[in-house]
């Protein structure tokens, strides 16, 4: 394939950031499949960093190839979902989200910690070995999937949980294996954009998977909105654009990045994106 | 046969006993009804026999097997179906889909089936579309079946939880006040539905505050005062009952029901 020379220019200069734009939307996309059977929880940063350490050791310390890496990432997000989904998804009210949050700050303590893990330097010197077209087609498969299920029983329980969880059961929903379920698929979601965020940046550390990117990422869906898989993409993407746009502004970035999203919540409450998916299969 | 029945049933709250050591036993088929005033326990009685809410003591069968610590879910896959005296209908969904949502312990599709959309998942939503037709136009809802939920009417909404509840074709159908706020032309229309629901087979429970429409359907009348249960038999017996007349219907009642009956039987 022939690349024209200015789109391999802009393609380096913005590597960085198109690298964040596919990872942030993944993120965005674990955060949703919570949100969208009711539940609440702040624990997809852990889940990333998760996901991040425990591919960055398996690359440094096991030497072993990245096609094994990736989909291994996945793994610990995944027994760490169980282990705190069990007690607390019987539970309806904030417990997940109290408990992720609580998982977020325990692992930030243990990185810091433990030398295993590379203390407050964190781990360096990761190969970058995740390229962009692997973060692209995982987005896309992400989404893509999300729609199909969206659009099917499963993706019609979801709605129906969300909206009235005891009519939902009535009607014959696992509410619980849903919930279960949700968790368990924004897990692995966002342990593999842990692992492509380890993997093209070179290096980790506990401070990128605590408590403030868990509310960026919560930010990504409440902007977007959750009416389909693409909404909160899309909310990712503004929000990782934003500061790159209002870089001009130097100090008060940060203060016009909140107050569109104050904005946006107050005047938008259901994302930028609103309209909802249909829910028949055929 | 009894379809269902209840043993020492309690359920107790925080200094409440809301449901109090309660007997019933539903005969399969026929229109049955609990009556009571507010707060004797009939919605609690719905939630436990649905598993909305689990008993603090009791038993509860359904078709000869104990379902008292059986979820919600597991209760809706054996057959029985519920409305609510608040209305739940799922609001941001269509009327359609919210029908559809009524089917779900009945859809077997995986999730690779899903996704790949194979032929049985389409097939198997194409049949779940045509039962859910089926159901509005059982209810009279056909026109309405792309509107968003919370656009229906209150009458409607009520008609559309009776189809949600019935496209899986329950064995038991429980009516939490379906003619609460129906005026008297409306509530015929739902008498002949219940009578429809019935002639389908389907078993029908109602807790109902309107005296005519019970009295005129029932096979049999369960009647509860405090959480208890202080008398069952049909409307007949339970409109000369001194204890029903006492803490629920009043001599007023008692006897506009009767001239009413003796009227309807002259007429």
């Amino acid at each position: 394939m022939i690349i024209p020379p200015w789109l391999d220019d802009f393609l380096w200069t913005y590597q960085n950031l198109i690298h964040a734009l596919g990872i942030n939307g993944l993120l965005a996309l674990s955060m949703y499949v919570v949100l969208a059977v009711g539940q609440l929880s702040l624990g997809q940063a852990a889940f990333m960093g998760l996901g991040a350490y425990s591919s960055a050791l398996m690359t440094l310390k096991l030497k072993l190839p990245f096609f094994m890496v990736l989909p291994a990432s996945c793994v610990v997000p995944v027994l760490f979902a169980l282990a705190i989904g069990v007690p607390t998804l019987r539970l309806s009210g904030v417990y997940l989200a109290i408990a992720t949050i609580g998982l977020g700050e325990v692992l930030r303590a243990v990185y810091l910690n433990v030398d295993y893990f590379g203390g407050a330097l964190g781990l360096s010197g990761i190969p970058e070995r995740a390229e962009t077209w692997m973060i692209y087609g995982l987005l896309f498969a992400a989404v893509a999937i999300l729609w199909l299920v969206g659009r099917s029983g499963v993706g019609r329980a979801m709605e129906a949980m969300r909206e009235d969880e005891t009519a939902a059961g009535v009607m014959g929903v696992n509410v619980g294996r849903y919930r279960m379920g949700a968790l368990l698929a924004s897990a692995v979601l966002a342990g593999l954009a842990g692992a492509l965020g380890a993997h093209v940046s070179s290096f980790i550390g506990p401070n990128e998977y605590g408590f403030e990117p868990a509310v960026t990422i919560l930010s990504y869906a409440l902007l977007g909105g959750i009416g389909t898989p693409l909404a909160p993409v899309l909310g990712a993407w503004i929000l990782t654009l934003l500061p790159e746009l209002l870089r001009g502004f130097s100090d008060l970035r940060l203060v016009f990045n909140g107050v569109i999203i104050v904005l946006a919540v107050l005047f938008l409450p259901n994302g930028l994106l609103s309209w909802r998916m249909k829910r028949r299969g055929a | 046969m009894i379809l269902l029945q209840t043993a020492g049933l309690t359920r107790r709250y925080a200094g409440l006993v809301a449901v109090d050591a309660v007997d019933m036993d539903i005969p399969a088929g026929g229109i049955h009804a609990v009556i009571g005033p507010n707060g004797a326990g009939k919605t609690t009685l719905f939630n436990l026999i649905s598993g909305v809410v689990p008993p603090s003591a009791g038993t509860i069968r359904f078709a000869g097997s104990a379902v008292t610590s059986l979820l919600p879910h597991e209760r809706a896959r054996l057959g029985i179906a519920r409305t609510f005296q608040n209305i739940r209908v799922f609001g941001a969904m269509t009327v359609l889909e919210n029908v559809l949502t009524g089917l779900h312990a009945h859809l077997s599709a995986t999730l690779p089936e899903i996704v790949a959309r194979l032929g049985r998942f389409r097939r198997e939503e194409r049949a779940a579309v045509d039962r859910a037709k089926d159901a509005l136009a059982l209810v009279g809802l056909s026109a309405r079946a792309d509107a968003r939920a919370a656009a229906l009417s209150y009458g409607d909404q009520r008609r559309l939880e009776i189809a949600r509840a019935m496209v899986a074709e329950p064995r038991l159908l429980l009516l939490d006040e379906p003619a609460a706020g129906m005026n008297p032309a409306e509530t015929e229309a739902l008498a002949a539905l219940v009578r429809r629901i019935r002639g389908f087979g389907t078993t029908v429970l109602l807790v109902e505050h309107d005296m005519g429409f019970v009295m005129d359907l029932s096979d049999t009348v369960t009647v509860l005062n405090f959480g208890r249960r202080i008398f069952q038999g049909t409307p007949a017996e339970v409109r000369r009952e001194p204890a029903v007349i006492e803490a629920y219907l009043g001599p007023k009642v008692a006897e506009r029901l009767a001239r009413r009956e003796a009227a309807t039987r002259a007429g």
